[in-house]
């Protein structure tokens, strides 16, 4: 096959995109310059936007013996990503932009362009699998547990699965940098990109309040009692307790914990760690990896943070929306969370957590 | 078959000057010392001098070698204007990064002030304007900069024009894509100074001229031992110079020749891509450089889908990080960004071909629609 491999500059990457060249494919390296002006969201060897990481991704193709090309996503990336993570936190929801980022930009923007262009898919350096089974070609856990990063692809249609390529799944981190170690590239000892690439210190809360503004409002018991103010709503994260400022304690004496963000109000509701306790989740906007599922509930996981224990469940679609009830309450969730269900390590599909009970 | 057409970016070197290159790299001695290894090399250099003037129009003392075209057009920008006592700059709106940047930076750094000529659709600047400039401001001008032919569309300047309207301020020209493409005589020009890059002529990387009025000084950008009239130093690159005078002297460029193939590739486009123009085709043209918008399209995605057909042409300007930036040149053209953006530069060169010329067109059609789809999303 023609494809595209997205090199970000790391080490992943670079070595899907080798392996893509020994499997037979005809492999052209793309880049994706994701800011107007590359060191605006980061400067420093880590993430995805900075002049050195795309001459770290050109040195890698050179090594590999590709051809390598430079695509300005920029602004594809501005108003799918960034923009949408500014209004979900001013919305008072807790977004996670890597899975925006794939979902609009890796395998929407480059796959369509790569397809236009007569390429058939887009290889990538994520950690999952795909199978091609009786029910088509599914999305899968990688082997490797700590890395997998099946939850951050539950936004692909099988459409774009289809057309992507995971070529790292079967493989544990550690044995990739060996690889590219054998390999010559020269990324292989480039540390991992944790943070938001376009949050430059990592500083998310910072980042925030320099673009939402820093408003003081009230933060309240669950009677309505003001009893502390914030800096901004958005800055707090559910079942945040350190950093809350409160000097009127409980009546009970018990530690508080952010139960809730009102954007509205600029209000921050507190209260016992009980109440933070969860078992329904219920998400919009669902999209499915597979075949759709519908109100019959079936057995499950339930995955709620990128790198997060799958939980028990059963899951089912109401019609609207993705619900899974789970077996043990499960504390601190945030609507605007993704939700994604497994049918073992298979991707079921995911959904945008709006309620919770 | 592969096809190259980027000549103007860089074209292959000649044999004459590979030759000329490897037997001076043999040879020891210091242009400027003074025993006979380094009176020879001298002479190698002298009599690589005296091509080169013969070349283009001018005393053998008057060509200053440098590292670069690059090079050339600093040291005459900051140089002429450091010399002056005037504080406003004028400059064609089309000039090459190696201009522009200079007189961008004595702008922001040494209280300088920065006029651009505009240039018509065809890309030609607008004499009216200078004219009229002159007239008004001529007293607090420091130099004029206007190219010889513009670098991604070929558009010939009227230079002579220039001189005559600037009368006794300096005026200098960037003659690098000119040189060996067109008539280019520096003193029927009557330039103050000219500035001309070897590896565009079929010459080797890392050398250049500044063509410079003799006993016109101008304040030095490098500071060491003086070699080119004190407004140059560093040890002359030898080999390198005479490799350049060998490309340039040895008329192995056909302009007619390249003209004639140019000619081709552009009624070629006509009926292949029947939505595409040529941008200046009205104006007088250098023979090899064909300028193309293709509407609908995004360059840098037919520059990956040319070169998978291994048809290399360029998109023009593209920022340090690789990002493809709508050409400054284009838009002064009268192009909005999405079309500046829609264009790729053909370069045509001594050694292309009819088939070179044929390839390109004949991959083409599919290019254009894929480029088309790619840009529908």
């Amino acid at each position: 096959m023609k494809i595209i491999a997205a090199m970000s500059g790391g080490v992943d990457s670079a070595v899907a995109a080798a392996r893509a060249v020994e499997a037979g494919h005809e492999v052209i390296g793309v880049h994706l310059a994701l800011a107007s002006n590359p060191q605006k969201y980061r400067s420093g060897a880590r993430g995805c936007c900075t002049i050195e990481d795309s001459h770290d991704a050109r040195r890698a193709a050179d090594k590999i013996g590709i051809p390598f090309y430079i695509w300005d996503m920029a602004e594809e990336f501005h108003e799918g990503v960034v923009e949408n993570f500014l209004a979900e936190y001013a919305a008072g929801r807790t977004p996670n932009p890597c899975l925006r980022c794939n979902e609009k930009i890796k395998f929407a923007a480059v796959l369509d362009r790569a397809k236009a262009m007569g390429f058939d898919g887009v290889v990538t350096g994520h950690y999952a699998r795909t199978q091609i089974g009786p029910i088509g070609k599914t999305l899968h856990r990688a082997v490797d547990p700590l890395k997998d990063q099946s939850y951050v692809l539950a936004v692909l249609t099988t459409e774009q699965i289809n057309g992507a390529i995971f070529p790292l799944g079967d493989t544990e981190k550690v044995d990739i940098r060996i690889e590219a170690e054998a390999r010559g590239l020269a990324v292989a000892q480039k540390p991992d990109s944790h943070d938001i690439c376009f949050v430059p210190s990592g500083d998310n809360a910072g980042w925030l309040r320099d673009r939402l503004g820093s408003e003081v409002g009230p933060i309240v018991d669950n009677t309505g009692n003001k009893i502390g103010e914030h800096k901004g709503a958005y800055t707090y994260t559910i079942g945040q307790r350190k950093g809350l400022g409160l000097t009127i304690p409980a009546a009970d004496g018990s530690p508080r914990f952010v139960l809730k963000i009102e954007p509205v109000t600029n209000t921050v509701v507190v209260g016992a760690r009980e109440e933070l306790a969860v078992s329904k989740l219920m998400g919009e906007k669902t999209i499915w990896c597979g075949p759709p599922v519908d109100e019959k509930p079936r057995r499950g996981f339930a995955q709620v943070r990128a790198h997060g224990a799958a939980l028990d469940c059963s899951y089912y679609f109401s019609g609207t929306q993705l619900v899974a009830e789970l077996d043990k309450p499960l504390l601190g969730i945030a609507n605007g969370q993704a939700l994604v269900i497994y049918d073992g390590d298979r991707v079921v599909g995911s959904a945008t957590i709006c309620e919770s009970a | 078959m592969s096809v190259y057409l980027d000549h103007a970016a860089t074209t292959p070197i000649f044999d004459v000057a590979v030759k000329a290159m490897t037997d001076a790299l043999t040879k020891v001695g210091n242009p400027s010392s003074l025993h006979t290894e380094g009176r020879s090399t001298r002479k190698d250099v002298e009599d690589a001098r005296d091509l080169i003037a013969k070349a283009v129009g001018c005393l053998a003392s008057e060509v200053i070698f440098t590292g670069s075209g690059t090079e050339a057009d600093n040291a005459a920008i900051k140089g002429l204007f450091w010399k002056s006592d005037k504080k406003l700059i004028v400059i064609s709106a089309i000039e090459h990064h190696a201009v522009l940047d200079p007189a961008r930076w004595l702008v922001e750094h040494e209280g300088a002030e920065l006029i651009e000529i505009p240039v018509n659709k065809n890309g030609v600047i607008d004499l009216d304007y200078l004219k009229d400039l002159v007239a008004k401001r001529g007293f607090e001008i420091a130099l004029i900069s206007v190219m010889h032919s513009n670098n991604e569309t070929g558009v010939i300047q009227p230079i002579a024009e220039v001189v005559k309207i600037a009368g006794s301020i300096p005026v200098h020209t960037d003659a690098v894509q000119s040189f060996t493409k067109t008539p280019l005589s520096y003193k029927d020009l009557g330039v103050t100074s000219m500035a001309l890059s070897a590896h565009k002529v079929g010459g080797p990387h890392g050398i250049g001229a500044l063509i410079l009025q003799r006993a016109y000084e101008i304040p030095a950008l490098l500071h060491g031992g003086g070699q080119e009239r004190e407004i140059r130093s560093g040890t002359l690159n030898a080999p390198a110079i005479v490799a350049f005078a060998a490309a340039a002297a040895s008329k192995i460029y056909e302009a007619s020749k390249v003209q004639e193939l140019r000619e081709r590739f552009e009624a070629g486009l006509r009926s292949s891509a029947p939505s595409a123009y040529i941008n200046g085709v009205d104006a007088k043209r250098l023979p090899g450089i064909s300028n193309v918008t293709f509407p609908g399209t995004q360059s840098d995605s037919l520059l990956l889908l040319m070169d998978s057909e291994k048809v290399s042409c360029s998109t023009g300007a593209a920022c340090s990080a690789g990002v493809h930036r709508p050409s400054h040149v284009l838009l002064a053209m009268g192009h909005n960004e999405i079309s500046a953006q829609s264009s790729l530069r053909f370069s045509l060169g001594a050694n292309s071909t009819q088939a070179d010329v044929d390839f390109a067109l004949s991959v083409l059609p599919t290019v254009i629609e894929r480029g088309r789809a790619a840009n529908q999303i």
